[in-house]
């Protein structure tokens, strides 16, 4: 009999149906790995199991009783701990005082610092970190600020631990360290459900995966079927290689010259490529390897320090993003509610944002008329679904939102377009619909450099492929030569 | 367009709850007076939603009032300006302040409450020093140029037009036109809703803000000038006091969020007209004076907290028709 089940999950929010008759069953002492594309549903089902949000409908069931789980502190109490992506740990107070944060033990109404001493100390231990509890956590590198935040989950009593992707942020031998804390507490019975996109990880750690697809349940697999075909088939739902529209196709003369670059996050490096009429180059590298910094120094967004860049042969280092714009670039940047969209206006007054400079009339007026044929022409050829171009974008779905960044660089026919992380957090079918666009784009010459995390991307995308890492360009790959193994071992600074 | 509905209903409400009570309020003598001193208001008011919708705010607005104030009569009467160059030079130097707080915002980062904080401070100081606290006026000087504050255009035989309000009603046009359809309005109404956004779409942030405080300080100027004519004895003390405060509360009754991004100039106006009307019920009504501020205060959290309620509403009916579709 399972300790957690949850059956027939639905939740709806503004504009897609999030998780729809979803079922999950986990049982003591298990580790059950959480697994799907972005958009897929995962960190809504965790919220929903948090207490974070409420379902709309469904049944959960902890130890065969049904019990509602309304609030974070319900959920506590039952024994359930969700571990953010994002730590939620306050870095000027001490480790044990973000232990028992909230629930601080009193003696004459006052905290009972010895006491926070001591427990905190205890599952400090538990976790296996070797730290005073009265250590400042913001002077913690951040695996071990996940590992007092495991420590907080763990004092609560918690039976079961959600962790939402725990690895992303961490060094390989911080993630070793987690993984050894995961087996430990599977050994004292607490069951771990760990969300991660990294499926080598699972594979190594999990009992049992639940693969969630576009907000249903695509399969389960046993521990003797997890394999990373397996849980790619189910994640995408198709045969992986026919994702990609990309066909090999002529390209032309350099469009965009980078020589000699000095971007301000890496002073000491100077980075040299080019990128080709109608050519679509990938960046690969790990997180923090510079990728971004790369394209907003290109876009101006953080001028170059030095180097030069040239678009079309003319000369075209930015000193802002409206520089880099005239000069023919676009970029859409890498988190799009923050960066590409003002989510409280309307569709079509976010097509028209950057193009309202060049299409301005007399005293400034905005040229309506031009603003409103780029957001119908837009709509028609990104395949937007909106009731109209009058629609504010924060209730259009992910892959609705992202086609409209993508609207609003194209309405400007630009000739070097700069994606990160183009399909980030977007369903399958917009993902799709996204690479078809790039071919499209590249076949008729724009020139393409986009950064991804999804080594699949890369692959399948990319004429040639850059891989960075720390502020350097460590290496290029062609098509012939491009192999996961190969971007990995420049990606890990392991090859010149 | 719901928030001009509530705000002009919010209006007539006081309107008339007030003219039953008290018959008196209606005469063309009365009205005449609320429509100047709505219209001095709602020029401040027009000025400082710019910054609003920028995020930013401007608490200055009051001693730049005072300080044109003196500085109008100074150069008149004082220094014996013609009259067209001493408005340009009061315009001058409100201009000059505006582009002074843009600049030490944008440029140096500075916090808009921090430095406009200093502003009113400074520039109050300045108008006492400059006056040595004397009360300054234009005597029975400059009638003809008194006539933008005080002047009428008789319509009927009992009721004439102030003046002070076909000012107000041009720049109000202008102001609207501004926002809605330049681009320049509607690079402020983005950047107030996500500047890292709008700099991403290569919207020049810096610009604009200076833009919006210059606006600002300029019809902080303007209203400071007409205050000035209109009362003919300005106390450097005390001339302007709490306008700001004022001004703030039209704008966020008519629709702007000091969150920023938000913000219609017809709503801005008729949030000046409340703040007018209720002052006047006050007098008309026989209410103690006293209880002023905390019956305009009473009055401007009720109607931000229905605003808020009914927002509420809103989002779960949405909600729940999402739910059902």
């Amino acid at each position: 009999m399972p300790l957690l089940q949850v059956s027939n999950i639905t939740k709806r929010f503004p504009g897609v149906l999030a998780l729809n008759d979803v079922d999950l069953a986990l049982h003591s002492g298990e580790v059950l790995a959480v697994i799907g594309e972005n958009g897929a549903g995962k960190s809504t089902l965790m919220k929903i199991l948090a207490g974070v949000q409420p379902p709309d409908r469904g049944d959960i069931r902890l130890d065969r009783q049904p019990v509602r789980i309304d609030s974070p502190r319900a959920a506590i109490d039952l024994g359930i701990s969700l571990i953010h992506q994002e730590l939620n740990l306050c870095d000027n107070l001490s480790a044990g005082a973000n232990i028992f944060l909230g629930r601080e033990p009193r003696r004459r109404r006052l905290i009972d610092r010895d006491a926070i001493h001591r427990q905190s100390l205890h599952a400090l231990q538990r976790v296996g970190l070797d730290i005073s509890p009265d250590t400042l956590v913001g002077s913690l590198p951040i695996g071990r600020r996940q590992l007092v935040e495991i420590a907080r989950a763990l004092s609560t009593d918690a039976r079961i631990l959600i962790m939402d992707e725990p690895t992303s942020s961490l060094t390989g031998e911080e993630a070793e360290t987690l993984f050894a804390v995961i087996r430990e507490l599977r050994a004292s019975e607490v069951s771990v459900i760990y969300i991660s996109h990294r499926l080598g990880e699972v594979q190594g750690l999990a009992d049992c995966v639940l693969v969630l697809r576009d907000g249903e349940n695509a399969g389960e697999l046993s521990a003797d079927q997890i394999t990373h075909d397996n849980m790619v088939g189910l994640m995408v739902g198709r045969d992986v290689t026919q994702f990609y529209a990309r066909q090999a196709h002529s390209v032309g003369d350099p469009v965009l010259e980078v020589e000699n670059l000095v971007v301000p996050a890496w002073p000491q490096h100077r980075l040299n490529f080019s990128v080709r009429r109608g050519e679509i180059v990938g960046v690969a590298g790990l997180v923090g390897a510079g990728r971004t910094e790369l394209l907003q120094s290109l876009f101006g967004i953080a001028p170059p320090l030095s180097g030069s860049i040239r678009v079309d042969n003319r000369p075209a280092t930015p000193t802002s993003p409206i520089d880099a714009i005239r000069a023919g670039l676009a970029l859409v940047p890498e988190d799009r509610q923050q960066q590409g969209l003002i989510l409280e206006i309307s569709l079509r007054h976010n097509v028209g944002l950057p193009g309202l400079r060049h299409h301005r009339q007399t005293l400034g007026f905005a040229d309506r008329q031009r603003e409103r044929a780029d957001a119908d022409r837009m709509i028609a050829r990104l395949d937007i679904r909106t009731p109209g171009p009058d629609q504010v974008v924060q209730y259009l779905s992910g892959g609705n939102q992202q086609k409209v960044v993508l609207g609003k660089w194209l309405a400007l026919e630009p000739c070097v377009l700069l994606l990160d992380e183009p399909t980030r957090g977007i369903d399958v079918g917009a993902k799709e619909e996204i690479y078809r666009l790039m071919e499209e784009l590249a076949a008729s010459g724009v020139a393409i450099l986009f950064v991804s995390s999804e080594m699949e991307e890369i692959l399948g995308m990319s004429d040639r492929t850059l891989v960075m890492h720390e502020g350097r360009i460590t290496g290029q790959l062609e098509r012939d030569d491009l192999s996961e193994e190969a971007v990995m071992q420049l990606a890990t600074g392991k090859a010149a | 367009m719901k928030k001009i509905l509530g705000i002009s209903g919010l209006l007539l409400f006081v309107f008339l709850v007030t003219w039953i009570s008290e018959p008196r309020f209606a005469t063309a003598y009365n009205l005449q007076n609320i429509i100047r001193w709505s219209s001095l208001f709602g020029i401040i008011s027009i000025g400082v939603s710019f910054v609003i919708i920028t995020a930013g705010i401007d608490l200055s607005i009051g001693s730049v009032i005072g300080l044109s104030g003196c500085l109008l009569p100074m150069l008149l009467i004082g220094a014996g300006w013609p009259a067209p160059a001493a408005l340009l030079a009061v315009l001058g130097v409100a201009a000059s302040i505006g582009l002074l707080h843009g600049f030490l915002i944008t440029r140096l980062g500075l916090q808009p409450f921090v430095v406009t904080l200093c502003g009113l401070l400074f520039y109050r100081g300045l108008a006492r020093w400059l006056t040595a606290d004397q009360v300054q006026g234009f005597g029975g000087a400059h009638d003809s140029l008194r006539q933008l504050a005080t002047g009428k255009i008789p319509l009927t035989a009992s009721f004439a037009l102030p003046i002070p309000f076909l000012i107000m009603l041009f720049l109000g046009i202008a102001a609207a036109l501004f926002l809605n359809r330049t681009i320049y309005g509607r690079y402020l109404l983005a950047l107030g809703n996500n500047q890292e956004a709008a700099r991403y779409s290569g919207v020049p942030i810096e610009r604009m803000i200076l833009l919006a405080y210059v606006i600002c300080a300029c019809t902080a100027g303007l209203g400071g000038i007409l205050f000035a004519l209109d009362v003919n004895s300005v106390q450097p003390a005390s001339q302007g006091n709490f306008y700001e405060l004022y001004a703030i509360a039209a704008a966020v009754l008519g629709g702007c969020s000091l969150r920023g991004g938000e913000g219609s100039i017809l709503g801005v106006i008729i949030g000046a007209a409340v703040m007018r009307v209720l002052y006047n019920a006050i007098n008309v009504l026989g209410i103690p004076t006293q209880l002023e501020f905390a019956i305009i205060g009473t009055v401007i959290l009720a109607g931000v907290v229905a605003d808020e309620l009914i927002r509420r509403v809103a989002a779960r009916r949405r909600a729940a028709r999402e739910a059902a579709a």
